[in-house]
This record gives C-alpha cells, sequence and structure tokens, in this order.
C-alpha cells in the first residue's frame, strides 16, 4: 500500500487534481503540505479520486478542507470517480466541516493584570462572606443540637469519633513521644553548657504542653481528618447526594456537618492530652537515658516547678481548633462544583487553610494569655 | 439474506465464561458479530449485557472461553497484540466516562495524542471534525463534561470513541436517559455514521424503538447464553418467555409500527 500523494495538472483556470494512494490520518501530516500548496485562483477544478485507495475523516477532512479554499477562492469544484463509500464519507464530512474557531482577543497588557486583580478581589471577598455564613450557620445548628439534643444523629457522630478520633490515636501519640524526645536531647545539649540540665523539665513541660502537644495534633487531624471530610462531603456534593438531601428536608449542615464538627470538638482535647501525656512520657525517657535525670526527680520537679495553667491552655484551645478544622473541611467540600478534580482541589485548599487558621488562632490565644498573665 | 460476500466476522466469542464468586453470568456464550452490521444486545436486567461488553473490550477477563477480536485473541493474546487492536475500536459508556479535568475537545484528542504523532493545529482541526460529526455544537469544544447535559455528553463520549477512526465501535445503553426526540435523534446519528465510516457496531441496548431504527442483527442474552440471534422480525417467534414479552409486547408493537411507517413514509417519498 502507498502513503498518499496529489497531482496537479494546471491549464490556465482550470485544473485537474488527482489524489493516490492511502489517505489515512497517521499520513495526514506528512502530505497537508501538499494540499495547501494547490493554488486558490482557478475556476474550474476536477477532484479525482480514482486512485484513491482509502480513506478515514482524516482524509477526508483534509480534502474537504481543499475544497473549501478552493470554491471561497471562486472555484467550481467537481469530484469524479470515487468509490461509493469514499463518497458518501467525503460528503458526510464536508457537510459537518466546522468552520474555523475565531481566536477571541482578550484585553492584554496592564488592564488584563487589573481585571485578573479585581476579579480576585471579588471573588475573594464573596467567598470570605460565604464562609462567614457558613460559620455561622454551623454554629447556630451547633446551638440547635445543644438545645434539642435528640435531634443529634448519633450513630454519625460515633462512627465520625471513631475513624477521626480513636483510629488517630497511634500516630497522635507517636507524634508527642517523638517531639518529647527531641526537646529533650536538643534541650540538653544547650543546658549542659550551662551546667543547668534540671531545667529540661520545665523546658519539655510548658513548650509539650502549652503548644506543642495540642498544636502539632490539630495540624495532624487537619491532615488526617479534615482533608478526608472534604473528600467524602465534596464527592457527595458531585454525585448530587446533597441536593437529593435537601429535597427530602434533610439539612445538609445538621446531618453532615454538625456530627462531624461535633466529634473533632469532643475528640481533640482527648487526643491532645495524649499527645501531651507521650511527649511528657519522651521528654523524661530521653533526659534519663541521656542527662541522668530519674523519672522520680522528672516528676517531683515537674509538680513543683510547672504550673497546672500550662495544661489548661492548651487543653482549652483544642475545641477552637477542632471546630477551626471541622467548618473549614465542610465548607470546601460545599464549594466542590461538578467534577472529580474539583473535589482534589478543594481537599488540598481544605487541608492549607484550616492550618493556617491553626495556626493564627494559636498565635491569638498566646496573645490573649500573655495579657491575662498566665 | 444475501450470501454472495462471505461474511466476515470481526468478533468471535468462543465458550465464554463468566463469574463473580459463586454467580455464573456466561456459561459456554458463543456470539459471532459480522463486519458492518449494527448488532443490538438486549436481556433482562442482569443476564450480563455489559459484563460481555466489557469482557470483549478486556475489561474484565473471563473464566474461561476465548475471543477473537480482527482476527487477535484479546483473551489469551499477547500484550503487544491487544494494544494493536485496542487502537482499532472505540468505546463509548453509558454515562459518557469523560475525563473530567479536560474539556469537551482535549477529551476528543485524547485517544489521538496517545496513539498517532499529529500536530497540535491538525489534532484541533480532526478534533472539531469529530465533535461536529456527532451533532454537538462548536461551542461546546471549550466547555467542560461537567457543563454539560446528558445527551450532549453521551455524543461527546462518541466523538472520543471515534477518535482514531475504529472499525468496531461499542455502545454501552447509549440511548439510556434520553428524551425520544434525543434518542431518535442519537439512533438517527449512529445509523448515519455507521454508514458513512463503514462501521461495525455492537450496542447493548433496552430502547426497543433503536433496535428497530437501526440494529440489523439483535442477540437476545438469557439463561447466562445467547438465547436467539437474528434479523429483530424473527425474535417473537422464538419460544422463550423473555423473548416472548419483551418483542410482543405493547411497547415493541408501538416501537414496530413506528418504524413501518416511517419507511412507508420513505418509500413514497422516493
Amino acid at each position: 500500500m502507498a502513503e498518499p500523494s496529489l497531482t496537479i495538472e494546471q491549464s490556465s483556470n482550470s485544473a485537474t487534481i488527482r489524489i493516490l494512494g492511502e489517505l489515512l490520518t497517521r499520513y495526514v501530516g506528512g502530505v497537508q503540505a501538499e494540499f495547501d500548496k494547490v493554488p486558490t485562483g482557478l475556476s474550474d477544478v476536477q477532484l479525482d479520486l480514482a486512485g484513491l485507495d482509502s480513506i478515514d475523516t482524516g482524509g477526508a477532512w483534509l480534502i474537504a478542507e481543499m475544497k473549501r479554499r478552493l470554491e471561497t477562492g471562486g472555484a467550481a469544484v467537481r469530484i469524479t470517480s470515487a468509490a461509493p463509500a469514499h463518497a458518501a464519507l467525503l460528503e458526510t464530512v464536508t457537510h459537518h466541516l466546522p468552520d474555523p474557531l475565531e481566536e477571541e482577543d482578550g484585553p492584554r497588557g496592564l488592564s488584563a493584570v487589573l481585571i485578573s486583580l479585581g476579579k480576585m478581589t471579588v471573588s475573594g471577598w464573596q467567598s470570605f462572606l460565604s464562609a462567614l455564613a457558613f460559620f455561622g450557620e454551623t454554629l447556630a445548628a451547633l446551638v440547635l443540637t445543644l438545645l434539642q439534643p435528640w435531634r443529634l444523629r448519633r450513630a454519625a457522630l460515633f462512627s465520625q469519633m471513631e475513624s477521626a478520633g480513636l483510629k488517630a490515636v497511634p500516630i497522635v501519640a507517636l507524634m508527642g513521644f517523638l517531639i518529647g524526645v527531641v526537646l529533650a536531647f536538643q534541650g540538653a545539649a544547650q543546658l549542659k553548657q550551662f551546667g543547668a540540665e534540671v531545667f529540661v523539665v520545665e523546658l519539655i513541660a510548658i513548650s509539650v504542653l502549652r503548644e506543642l502537644g495540642i498544636l502539632l495534633t490539630a495540624i495532624i487531624v487537619a491532615g488526617r481528618s479534615g482533608s478526608a471530610f472534604t473528600a467524602s462531603v465534596g464527592s457527595m456534593k458531585v454525585q448530587e447526594e446533597i441536593d437529593a438531601m435537601r429535597t427530602i428536608g434533610l439539612s445538609p449542615i445538621e446531618a453532615l456537618v454538625v456530627p462531624r464538627v461535633l466529634a473533632l470538638i469532643i475528640m481533640m482535647p482527648i487526643l491532645g492530652f495524649i499527645a501531651n501525656i507521650a511527649g511528657l512520657f519522651g521528654g523524661a525517657l530521653m533526659s534519663w537515658i541521656d542527662l541522668g535525670v530519674t523519672p522520680g526527680m522528672f516528676i517531683t520537679r515537674l509538680k513543683e516547678t510547672t504550673d497546672v495553667w500550662n495544661l489548661l491552655i492548651g487543653m482549652i484551645k483544642a475545641p477552637f481548633f477542632a471546630l477551626m478544622i471541622g467548618v473549614v473541611a465542610c465548607w470546601q467540600a460545599m464549594q466542590v462544583r461538578g467534577s472529580a478534580e474539583s473535589v482534589g482541589q478543594h481537599t488540598t485548599a481544605s487541608v492549607v487553610q484550616s492550618i493556617f487558621m491553626v495556626i493564627a488562632i494559636d498565635a491569638m490565644f498566646s496573645i490573649f494569655f500573655s495579657e491575662l498573665g498566665v | 439474506m444475501q450470501s454472495t460476500p462471505p461474511r466476515e466476522a470481526v468478533i468471535e466469542v468462543r465458550g465464554l465464561r463468566n463469574q463473580f464468586g459463586p454467580q455464573v453470568v456466561h456459561d459456554d456464550l458463543n456470539l459471532d458479530v459480522w463486519r458492518g452490521e449494527v448488532l443490538g444486545i438486549v436481556g433482562g436486567s442482569g443476564t450480563g449485557k455489559s459484563v460481555l461488553l466489557r469482557t470483549i473490550v478486556g475489561l474484565n477477563s473471563p473464566a474461561a472461553g476465548s475471543i477473537k477480536v480482527l482476527g487477535v485473541d484479546v483473551v489469551n493474546g499477547s500484550e503487544e497484540d491487544r494494544q494493536s487492536v485496542e487502537r482499532r475500536w472505540g468505546v463509548a459508556f453509558q454515562d459518557g466516562a469523560l475525563f473530567s479535568s479536560l474539556s469537551v475537545l482535549q477529551n476528543v484528542e485524547a485517544p489521538m495524542r496517545e496513539h498517532l504523532k499529529l500536530s497540535e493545529n491538525l489534532m484541533s482541526a480532526l478534533g472539531q471534525l469529530k465533535i461536529s460529526l456527532v451533532g454537538l455544537q462548536p461551542l461546546a469544544c471549550g466547555k467542560m463534561p461537567s457543563e454539560l447535559s446528558g445527551g450532549m455528553r453521551k455524543r461527546a463520549a462518541l466523538a472520543r470513541a471515534l477518535a482514531l477512526d475504529p472499525e468496531i465501535v461499542f455502545l454501552d445503553e447509549p440511548t439510556a436517559g434520553l428524551d425520544p426526540i434525543g434518542a431518535a435523534a442519537y439512533d438517527e446519528l449512529i445509523g448515519e455514521l455507521q454508514h458513512a465510516l463503514g462501521l461495525t457496531v455492537f450496542m447493548v441496548t433496552h430502547d426497543l424503538d433503536s433496535l428497530y431504527a437501526i440494529c440489523d442483527r439483535v442477540a437476545v442474552l438469557a439463561e447466562k447464553r445467547v438465547y436467539a440471534e437474528g434479523p429483530i422480525e424473527m425474535m417473537p417467534e422464538v419460544d422463550h418467555p423473555w423473548i416472548q414479552e419483551y418483542f410482543t409486547g405493547p411497547r415493541a408493537r408501538a416501537a414496530q409500527t413506528k418504524t413501518e411507517t416511517k419507511t412507508d413514509t420513505a418509500s413514497l417519498e422516493s
């Protein structure tokens, strides 16, 4: 079988074009230049397809495009000696030949930058408002649940508490333990220089209990459960399950958001506490190995020097972190539109925003408590 | 039936057995699909119509039996053989299964990008042609699948199935979920493309109107095998309760009358 080729016999204003060989899509790229070279100023063109062995839609497109080009140039084009199957395909393709797409000329330069800046500002403001509205709705639904506890979906709550809380215990405990170990190890190296090894207890206790235990727990929960919330509720949004809920009079906030947010609010302090204990344990172990501070001495010093407020400050922050992670995750899920890709984008946004919000709230608490002097 | 040119079987299924756990879906199923025909596969719910389609295109590996597509053994053959034959068929899934992160035009270009070395301009031109061939407006090219209606998604899926100029097109319930006018237009489209492109169409369907309008032959799945095959006019003569009910019920009669009226008008016009 032969690759396609094109011959043209021209006499003044009329021409005979013969197309030979297999005019298939895979050859079109190679032969397209030859077709483009056919002059347009002709008045009478005969397209002889007798030598055409086979043709597919790609090839038919090439012929149809050339025919259109010749006809716009004022030529009458006749197709001769085409096999019936080839003629049928050519006719269908000619009939459906799409008009060339017109490229839209968008604004350029400074105005394009300003337009996109304006759009970003407006959409940013709108999404801030929508997030605020969602936050309010969720708070209202939570309060309503407290007033009318029988409305709470207990099965959903417990299953969320299991997956977001109980199943996170191993990773949270391991993380806390390692933080304790690292603090003791790094602290000891510095404190040894001053012969102040024994202060390692305060270093570990205050930093773990007050800040690190709960902050890192919140980051793990945001990555682990916040992303899961966005992905699962977002997929439900894609499948129109949320719309289906609304049509049968179920409030998605009450059925989906409240159990998830409440589960986080209940489980986050518990997880934070586990992280604290594991952190202290890791710190004590490392102090014993590295500095020779015995566990007995560690506990005595812990009781004498570390105020219980350090623990309380950490614990007070936990439900706020949980509320933030839950609301951001569910709000992002509600923003999912249409496709699987959108679920992915919003899941990423959910994790990034909730971690950012957790750190921002932590900073505000830090200022608040230092003003209070605790 | 004419018997002049020997019919060439483009799909040969022999002794096919499919089972999921203890549930046997197909047992010793045989089927031939001839080149250039439109074959409609019908059967009650759960008789494994879609499973048969998925098995032929290699999405489901059978427990036993052999399947030859265009002379290539797709069950036991080598990976290379399979790939060579995959380029020669197109599949349009029930809900389109368009790639949701790509626009309609990019969806149609995707198989070309994978299998052919074409320039961007040429690929885009051919993609637009395919989209126009299935009756979508040029405006649809830049749309995302989530912005399309069900009928448009099915058409876009067909355009993607046609991207590589396949010899065989598999359609899974092509008219399910379309309104009667849309379904009739889609039937007409398949008939027209089948004629113009010389396609062999393997179509799983429930739609009696499609069966009467465009199918050359019908294969009925029942009792784990192809219980009956042949032109649709012969189906009411088959002695099987489901087939009897299906092809002689009120809906079948209505579909039949509709087609007959149409052919009558056509012959009057010509």
